[in-house]
C-alpha cells in the first residue's frame, strides 16, 4: 500500500534547496504527506490554525477541515482516536502539543499502539500512525515545557522513537515515519523550530530509520547523542579539536530499535564513548547505550564514560552538577559545550596511564578467562 | 463540530465575523451561523445537533415569554432568514426588540445562554430514574404491540436463540475445561446472552466491533467457529492470535471484530477514530463498542464519547452495566443514574433498555445504527443487566455478593428463557428441538476441545514476529539468544513447543 521505509532518496541529488527553519521543515514533510495520500489525517490540539509552533501552518486550508482538523484537549483521546483511524488503513498523523502532556495517552501508546499487531496475531495494526511532539528545554520552559521523556518510550517494543537533529533530517525522517508501517513516536526538538535553519531539499524524500549517522569523524573518543543536544555535542568537537582531541560524532536519530552496529564499530575504533542526553540520568537511554556496548566490546574500551546530562530550566541562578539531582538549573544550553570538553580534556590527560592500566586489565583478563580465543578478536 | 452560533444584534455578528476571520473556533461556524434562535439557548441538549429546528415548540414553554423572542423565533425559522437578516436590522424598533433581547442572554462562544435573576443549582440528578425500555415481560410476552418493535423473522429469531443457548453451552465447557486444569482463565457471558445476540442481529456485517470482553456472541453470530474459539483459549498454533494472549481475547479481521485487549476503555476513543474513518468513506456502517460499567470510570470513556460527539462519528456506544466490577458494585462506581444520563453531557443521544429482553436489545440497537449512520453521530446505548457468573475463573463472586441476588437474575430474569418463551409462543421452537440442538452443541465443543488441545502449540518464532512488521535487529540478536539457551538446556523447555 506504501513505500516502507527504507526506501529512502539521495540527498545530495536534490534538485532545489531552500534555506529553512526545522519547523518550516516539518510543515513542508505533513503538506507532502497528506499531497501524497489522500488518507493521511493531520490532528491535535490547535492544529487547525497551524498549531502553537507554526508547524500545521496552511494545511487545513489546503487540505480541508476534515482531514487536518482541531480536537478536544485530551491527549489519550488524540491518540486512540488515531489508532482507530490507523487501524483503517489510514495514516494518522497525530501531535500531542509537548511531549511533556504525553502521558495521559501513555496507555494507549504502551498496550494499544505497540501491541495492536501482536496481539493480534497480525491480523491488525496500526502502522499508520504517528505521534509528533515537540521535546526538550529552549530556555524558559519550567518544569512542563521542557522535558524529555523519550527513554520512557524506548522501553516498548512495538513502537519506534524518532528524534532529528536538524531541518533536513527533520523533513526525511518524518516523512519515513508516516510512511513506516509501524507506530512510530517522533520528538522534535522545539529549542530548534526557529533557530536550526538548514538548506532542504524541496522534493519528497525520505531518511531511513533505525540508522545511525557518523556525523564528524574521529580516533579518540566517540559521541552519541540525539536531537537538540547534536548541536552541543558539535561545538564540544570543534573546542575539542583545538586542544588536539579528535571527536567521533554518532547521532542516533531513532532510539528504537537502535542502530547498534554504527556505534559499535566507533567504539572499537575509539576505545571510548560518551553518551549525552538532556533526560535524566537514572534509567535514561544513555544507559541502554552504555550497558550494550560495554556487553558487545567490553575488551575494546579502554575510557568508557557513561555520562548524561539532565538540563531542567526552572529557575535562575546557574548551577550545575554531574550526578543526578532534582536540583539541576541551567539557563543556557550552551554551557554544556565547554564541560563536555572539560570532561574530554581531562579524560584524555591520563591516556597513557590508562592504556597502561588497561593493558594490565586484559592481561589478567586473559589469565582469567581459559578460553582465549573468545577475546582474541576483541584485543585486535 | 457542531458549534451554535446566534445572533441578536449586528454588534455581535460583527465580532463573531471578525474573530472568524481570525481562525477562531473553526469553519464550521460559518455554516451555521445562519440559525438564529433563543430556542437552541434554553435547551443545551440541542447544541449537539445542527438537524434540531425550532420547529419543536414542546419546549418553548421554557423560555422567558416576551416579545423580542418570540419575534425572534417567528422571524427565525430557517436559513432563509439568513437572506432577511439585513433588512431586517435596518429597523430602528427591531433593534430595539434585539437590545432586549441581548440583555436578557448571553452570545457566548457554543451558542446563546439566556440570563436568569434567580439562582438555580441544577439538580445532581432527576427525581425519576431514567426508565428503561423493554419489550418483552417477564414471561416473555410483548407488552405493547405497538411499541418501536423491529420485526424478528421466524429465521433470524431462531438462530438467535440457538446462539444464546450455544453461547450458554460454551461458556459451562470451557468454565469446567478451565476448572480442570486444561485452560489458562475463562470468563462467562452468563446473564448477558440477550445483550451479546441481540446486539450483534441488530448489525450489519460491515459494522466494525471494538469488543470489551465479555461479548463472544458478537463473533458467534458472525459465524466464528467453536473449534476457533477453542483454539483461542487453547492458544494453539492455528489461534488467529497465535497463542500470545490468555484465553477470551478474540479477534477476528474476517468478522470485523477487533482483538480484544485487556484494558477496559480503551477501544472507545479508538471506535471514534474507526468511525471516523467510515465517515470519511462514506460507508453506510458504523462502529460498534462494547464497555462494562467499571469501564465508564476510566479516562477512556470520556474521551472516547466527547471525541465521536465533536468528530459527528458514527458509534454506538454500547454500555453493559451489570451491576458489578468485579467486586466493586455500581454505587462504588459512580453517583449519577447509571450510565445513560452521562450521554446528554456529551451531546450524545441515549437510550436505557432492559439487557435481558432480546428484542427491545434488538430493537433498541436497530434504532440507534440507523441513526448513527443516516445522521452521523454517536449513539450511547445503556443495557440493564446482571453477571450471574463470577468475573473470571480467577475471582469467588460470593464473597461479595448475596447469593439470592444471583439466584434472582439466574432464575426470574433470565434473558435465554424469556426469549424462548416468546419463540415458543409464535411456534417457532419446541421441546423436541430444544433437545437435538443442546445435545448437538455439546457434541462439537468437546470435539472442538479434544482437537484444539492436540493441536500442537505456536511455534518459538511466534514469539517474536509482529512486534514490528519486520524482525529488527535488537529482536533477531535475542530469538538468536534464547535459541542458542534452549540447544544448551533443552529439558528446561517445554517440549510441546517447536523450536
Amino acid at each position: 500500500m506504501r513505500p516502507f521505509s527504507t526506501a529512502t532518496c539521495d540527498i545530495e541529488n536534490q534538485q532545489s534547496a531552500k534555506s529553512i527553519n526545522l519547523y518550516s521543515a516539518i510543515n513542508q514533510a505533513l503538506h507532502i504527506a497528506l499531497e501524497t495520500d489522500p488518507r493521511t489525517f493531520v490532528f491535535g490540539e490547535d492544529v487547525s490554525f497551524g498549531g502553537v509552533f507554526r508547524c500545521t501552518t496552511g494545511l487545513a486550508d489546503r487540505f480541508g477541515k476534515s482531514r487536518v482538523f482541531n480536537t478536544p484537549l485530551c491527549e489519550q483521546g488524540i491518540v486512540g482516536f488515531g489508532i482507530g483511524l490507523a487501524a483503517m488503513g489510514n495514516r494518522a498523523i497525530a501531535e500531542i502539543q509537548f511531549a511533556d502532556y504525553i502521558f495521559p495517552a501513555f496507555d494507549q501508546i504502551v498496550n494499544e499502539a505497540a501491541k495492536f499487531r501482536y496481539r493480534s496475531g497480525n491480523q491488525f495494526n496500526c502502522g499508520g500512525l504517528t505521534i509528533r511532539a515537540p521535546y526538550g528545554a529552549v530556555g524558559h520552559g519550567g518544569h512542563y515545557h521542557s522535558q524529555s521523556p523519550e527513554a520512557f518510550f524506548c522501553h516498548v517494543p512495538g513502537i519506534k522513537v524518532v528524534i532529528p537533529r536538524s531541518p533536513q533530517q527533520a523533513k526525511g525522517l518524518l516523512l519515513s515515519c508516516i510512511r513506516d508501517p509501524n507506530p512510530v513516536v517522533f520528538f522534535e526538538p522545539k529549542w530548534l523550530y526557529r533557530l536550526a535553519v538548514e538548506e532542504v531539499p524541496e522534493h519528497d524524500y525520505m531518511l531511513p530509520l533505525s540508522k545511525a549517522e557518523v556525523i564528524r569523524e574521529g580516533s579518540d573518543i566517540t559521541l552519541v547523542g540525539w536531537g537538540a543536544q547534536l548541536s552541543i555535542m558539535e561545538q564540544a568537537c570543534i573546542d575539542a579539536e583545538k586542544d588536539g582531541i579528535s571527536c567521533e560524532l554518532i547521532d542516533l536519530k531513532t532510539l528504537i530499535p537502535w542502530d547498534k552496529e554504527t556505534v559499535e564499530a566507533s567504539v572499537r575504533k575509539t576505545g571510548r564513548l560518551l553518551v549525552s542526553h538532556e533526560a535524566p540520568v537514572t534509567g535514561g537511554f544513555g544507559a541502554e547505550i552504555s550497558a550494550s556496548i560495554v556487553e558487545r566490546c567490553f575488551l575494546r574500551v579502554s575510557n568508557f564514560i557513561y555520562f548524561v546530562l539532565l538540563i531542567e530550566y526552572y529557575r535562575e541562578p546557574i548551577q550545575f552538577f554531574f550526578i543526578e539531582s532534582q536540583a539541576f538549573h541551567c539557563t543556557n544550553n550552551l554551557i554544556l559545550a565547554p564541560i563536555i570538553l572539560n570532561i574530554l580534556a581531562s579524560t584524555l590527560k591520563t591516556q597513557k596511564e590508562e592504556n597502561e592500566k588497561n593493558k594490565k586489565v586484559q592481561t589478567m583478563l586473559t589469565c582469567l578467562c581459559g578460553d582465549k580465543r573468545m577475546h582474541a578478536a576483541e584485543w585486535n | 463540530m457542531a458549534i451554535w452560533w446566534t445572533r441578536s444584534s449586528r454588534t455581535i455578528a460583527n465580532h463573531i465575523r471578525k474573530c472568524m476571520n481570525k481562525g477562531f473556533m473553526g469553519g464550521a461556524v460559518v455554516k451555521q451561523s445562519s440559525w438564529s434562535s433563543t430556542v437552541q439557548s434554553c435547551s443545551l441538549s440541542s447544541l449537539s445537533s445542527h438537524r434540531l429546528v425550532p420547529q419543536n415548540c414542546s419546549y418553548l414553554h421554557s423560555l422567558p415569554c416576551n416579545r423580542a423572542t418570540l419575534f425572534s423565533l417567528q422571524r427565525f425559522k430557517s436559513t432563509v432568514a439568513e437572506g432577511q437578516l439585513d433588512s431586517f436590522f435596518s429597523s430602528d424598533s427591531d433593534d430595539e426588540q434585539l437590545n432586549v433581547l441581548a440583555r436578557q442572554s448571553l452570545d457566548f462562544p457554543g451558542g446563546k445562554v439566556t440570563y436568569t435573576s434567580e439562582m438555580n443549582f441544577i439538580s445532581e440528578s432527576s427525581h425519576k430514574r431514567i426508565p428503561c425500555y423493554r419489550v418483552l415481560d417477564d414471561d416473555g410476552e410483548i407488552i405493547n404491540m405497538n411499541s418501536d418493535l423491529q420485526q424478528v423473522s421466524k429465521e433470524v429469531a431462531v438462530k438467535m436463540y440457538s446462539d444464546m443457548v450455544t453461547l450458554q453451552i460454551m461458556d459451562n465447557i470451557f468454565y469446567e475445561a478451565q476448572r480442570q486444569g486444561r485452560i489458562s482463565f475463562y470468563m462467562t457471558s452468563a446473564g448477558e446472552e440477550a445483550i451479546n445476540i441481540a446486539s450483534a442481529a441488530a448489525l450489519g456485517e460491515e459494522d466494525i466491533i471494538l469488543p470489551q470482553y465479555r461479548e463472544p456472541g458478537v463473533l458467534l453470530w458472525r459465524g466464528f467457529t467453536l473449534q476457533e474459539f477453542a483454539n483461542q483459549c487453547f492458544g494453539n498454533k492455528a489461534d488467529h492470535g497465535k497463542g500470545r494472549q490468555m484465553p477470551i481475547h478474540y479477534g477476528s479481521k474476517e468478522h470485523n471484530f477487533f482483538t480484544i485487549s485487556s484494558p477496559i476503555g480503551t477501544q472507545l476513543p479508538q471506535a471514534a477514530g474507526i468511525a471516523y474513518s467510515l465517515k470519511m468513506d462514506n460507508k453506510k456502517a458504523c462502529a460498534v463498542s462494547y464497555i462494562g460499567d467499571g469501564g465508564t470510570s476510566e479516562g477512556d470513556f470520556h474521551a472516547g464519547l466527547n471525541f465521536a460527539a465533536v468528530m459527528e462519528a458514527p458509534v454506538i456506544f454500547f454500555c453493559r452495566n451489570n451491576g458489578w466490577a468485579i467486586s466493586t458494585h455500581v454505587s462504588e462506581q459512580f453517583r449519577s443514574d447509571g450510565i445513560v444520563v452521562k450521554g446528554q453531557g456529551y451531546g450524545i443521544r441515549s437510550i436505557r433498555v432492559d439487557g435481558n429482553d432480546a428484542l427491545a436489545v434488538y430493537s433498541a440497537v436497530s434504532a440507534a445504527r440507523e441513526m448513527a449512520i443516516n445522521e452521523q453521530r454517536p449513539i450511547l446505548v445503556e443495557a440493564l443487566t446482571y453477571r450471574i457468573g463470577h468475573h473470571s475463573t480467577s475471582d469467588d463472586s460470593t464473597k461479595y455478593r448475596a447469593l439470592d441476588e444471583i439466584d434472582y437474575w439466574k432464575l426470574a430474569r433470565n434473558p435465554v428463557n424469556r426469549f424462548r418463551c416468546w419463540v415458543q409462543s409464535n411456534g417457532w421452537w419446541s421441546e423436541q428441538q430444544e433437545t437435538e440442538l443442546r445435545k448437538s452443541i455439546r457434541k462439537q465443543l468437546l470435539q472442538a476441545i479434544q482437537v484444539a488441545e492436540k493441536t500442537e502449540k505456536p511455534p518459538l518464532t511466534e514469539l517474536f514476529s509482529d512486534v514490528y512488521d519486520h524482525l529488527p535487529s535488537n529482536l533477531q540478536e535475542q530469538e538468536k539468544q534464547l535459541r542458542e539457551t534452549i540447544s544448551r538446556h533443552p529439558k528446561d523447555y517445554p517440549s510441546d513447543v517447536s523450536v
